[in-house]
């Protein structure tokens, strides 16, 4: 048998490259089908690892609790909400739960910042120094501050990248330096390592911190002492992120006195719900890729059936010929098939490199990130088999299920 | 000795639409191992028709056929197969060999079938070549072989099985008189040496004589059947 085969492969190989025009356009469409298929999964596999990167920056198994009830469309209500959560919000939960790692939370504004002659429009968060911790930010120089600062409202910052590539110059060493917030004097201490764009796109190196008493009392000049913009909280698992969740659901309708039959005054998200939102729209990519895989494979299937229904036709003597000199039906049966398995397979090898060059195209006009990964290059070759064996079979078998002697009389 | 083919009232009615021709009509025949047989008729008397059933090709619409006392009617399609694989060599009047594939093998296919390893394939198709004069000849395709080395390649593919029974229909009607003689030389020295039994259909008295027995066929039934040992030509050509 394995001879059998061995040689039953070769011939199908030359009688197909007899015709090599004919089986190149009936490999088109698998080619193209899987050419497409290819591309457009590395595009889509790109943009997921992109964006499972940008949800990581954000921390590990980190819970943001915002002021403002969520509105049916999804946006959070404005003003209103800007004073409902507290420090003390955040050491309720600190005591209450401790399922929490962590508990820190941060106010924002953007405010004018200046070293020397330069000057920059930044984004100043004032923070707890547990924030550092829960959002992963490292440090590429300097350090953090610590309790005491935030005690004391020291006057100390950490920069971003970002800013300090606008406040800086070329080799100038930040640490140490003495930059004007609001004109307010502050030692830079630590520089942040890059974390590039955020899950929502925006450049989170473009960032200083500060101790978030010395924020609320020496620059953003807040009338009601206490609230934050944000709480941040995190969990050792990544399982108890969602119980946390509900826990400081629970602690702050408590303290914030809401009826039963009162909405949220605040927003709560967890990091797994932001990977989730995420995750719901490189679904719908995958739903149109299988569709447009499905469609173009189906073509591609039809064409090789047809082929090979023409090919029938035209060898039924030759089926004849090996009929009378002992051909079984399942010889027949296989050499067609093989016939159809070697053209899906050399359409959808051809149609691999093509996706993988489309790929790289996109990646090198466009800047998309693409990945191509061994998974998807073996998946679309066991479908372009899988093709062949579909769309060959009923040719196949109509081969073999010829009379010997009508075949041999065949005109 | 012991019949090789016996047929017994074999039918064979072909419908065209309304028009029903029969072109075997209660056709009686026995054959025993050994023998090289002529079967002669005018056009359309039945001879090929006779053949193919004889060959295992095609089934007769009535009647019974055994081969080595094997009823060939309770056989199902791969078991004809397999028959057909060890026990028949075919050969056709125009040949039928596979296009574009070379004579070494188009000789090896039915060891193909048979599932014989590649390298015996090609010794023993070589060697069958070799047998029918085509030494030299096996990488030739078809179209690059003359109407009696075509043929010879053809008895090369019947004869690489070492089957019991040739089946022959017309196998020199294609050919000119020198060929014809050498394709009737291999049949003859492979009955005579190998005691390989042989039909051969043909219409010319001259092919016939080459045969031990004559039968002639008309409307689908045997006319006369006779042995004609005798009628032996003095100067059979030598291989
Ligand atoms: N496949 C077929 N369909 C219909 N009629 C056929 C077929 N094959 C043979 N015949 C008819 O059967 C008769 C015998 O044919 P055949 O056996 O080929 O004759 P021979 O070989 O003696 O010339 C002829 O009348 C022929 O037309
Ligand atoms: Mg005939």
């Amino acid at each position: 048998m394995p001879a059998f085969l061995l040689f039953t492969v070769l011939t199908a190989i030359r009688i197909l490259s007899r015709n090599r025009l004919r089986a190149g356009l009936t490999m088109l469409g698998i080619v193209i089908g899987v050419g497409a298929v290819i591309a457009m999964v590395s595009i889509g596999e790109g943009a997921k690892a992109a964006v499972a990167k940008r949800v990581a920056t954000m921390g590990t198994n980190v819970i943001m609790v915002l002021p403002g009830s969520m509105t049916t469309s999804g946006v959070r209500g404005g003003q209103g909400g800007a004073v409902t959560l507290t420090i003390s919000d955040g050491m309720e939960l600190k005591k209450r739960i401790p399922m929490l790692s962590e508990v820190g939370w941060g106010k924002r504004d953007t405010m004018q910042i200046i070293n020397g002659n330069k000057n920059w429009s930044g984004l100043v968060n004032g923070i707890s120094p547990s924030y550092l911790t829960i959002r992963d930010w490292s440090f590429s120089s300097g350090g953090a501050f610590t309790q005491q600062d935030v005690d004391t409202a020291d006057r100390v910052a950490l920069v971003g990248q970002t800013v300090v590539e606008n406040l800086f110059d070329v080799g100038e060493e930040p640490v140490g330096a003495v930059i004007r917030i609001k004109n307010v004097p502050f030692r830079v201490i630590g520089v942040l390592s890059p974390k590039g764009q955020s899950s929502q796109g925006s450049d989170q190196d473009d960032i200083i911190f500060i101790p978030f008493s010395t924020a609320e009392r020496k620059v953003f000049g807040t009338q009601f002492l206490g609230s934050v913009g944000a709480l941040f909280a995190s969990t050792e698992r990544l399982e108890d992120l969602t119980p946390a969740a509900a826990q400081i659901r629970d602690v702050i309708r408590t303290r914030h006195r809401l009826q039963p039959d009162q909405e949220d005054d605040f927003t709560i998200r967890t990091q797994v719900d932001i990977g989730k939102v995420q995750e719901s729209t490189s679904e719908t990519l995958t739903v149109m890729l299988f569709a447009i895989a499905s469609v173009s494979l189906l073509v591609g299937g039809i064409g090789i059936m047809n082929i090979l229904l023409v090919s029938v036709t035209e060898r039924t003597r030759e089926i004849g010929v090996r009929m009378a000199v002992g051909a079984k039906r399942r010889h027949i049966v296989m050499q067609f098939l093989i016939e159809a398995v070697t053209l899906s397979v050399v359409g959808g090898c051809l149609g691999i490199l093509v996706g993988i060059l489309g790929a790289r195209v996109t990646t090198a006009i466009a800047g998309w990130p693409t990945i191509i990964s061994a998974e998807t290059v073996m998946a679309a070759f066991v479908f372009s088999i899988a093709v062949g064996l579909f769309f060959g079979l009923y040719p196949a078998n109509k081969a073999s299920r010829l009379n010997p002697i009508d075949a041999l009389r065949y005109e | 000795m012991a019949a090789l083919i016996r047929c017994e009232d074999l039918w064979k009615i072909y419908r065209l639409g309304d028009v029903e021709v029969q072109a075997l009509r209660g056709l009686n025949l026995s054959i025993a191992s050994g023998e090289f047989v002529a079967i002669m008729g005018s056009s359309g008397s039945g001879k090929s028709t006779l053949m193919n059933i004889l060959g295992c090709l095609d089934q007769p619409t009535r009647g019974r056929y055994w081969l080595n006392d094997v009823d060939a009617a309770g056989l199902r399609a791969d078991q004809l197969a397999d028959i057909r694989n060890r026990q028949i060599g075919f050969v056709f009047q125009n040949f039928n060999l596979i296009p574009r594939t070379s004579a070494l093998e188009n000789a090896q296919l039915p060891l193909f079938y048979r599932g014989v390893s590649l390298r015996e394939q090609r010794a023993l198709a070589t060697a069958a070549l070799c047998r029918v004069g085509l030494q030299g000849r096996e990488g030739h395709y078809p179209t690059q072989l003359s109407g009696g080395q075509q043929q010879r390649v053809a008895i090369a593919r019947a004869l690489v099985t070492e089957p019991s029974l040739l089946l022959a229909d017309e196998p020199t009607g294609n050919l000119d008189t020198e060929s014809s003689r050498e394709i009737m030389a291999i049949l003859d020295q492979l009955n005579k040496e190998q005691g390989i039994t042989i039909i051969l259909v043909t219409h010319e008295t001259d092919i016939a004589a080459y045969a031990e027995r004559e039968i002639v066929i008309k409307d689908g039934r045997v006319l006369t059947d006779r042995h004609t040992r005798l009628a032996v030509p003095l100067s059979r050509p030598e291989v």
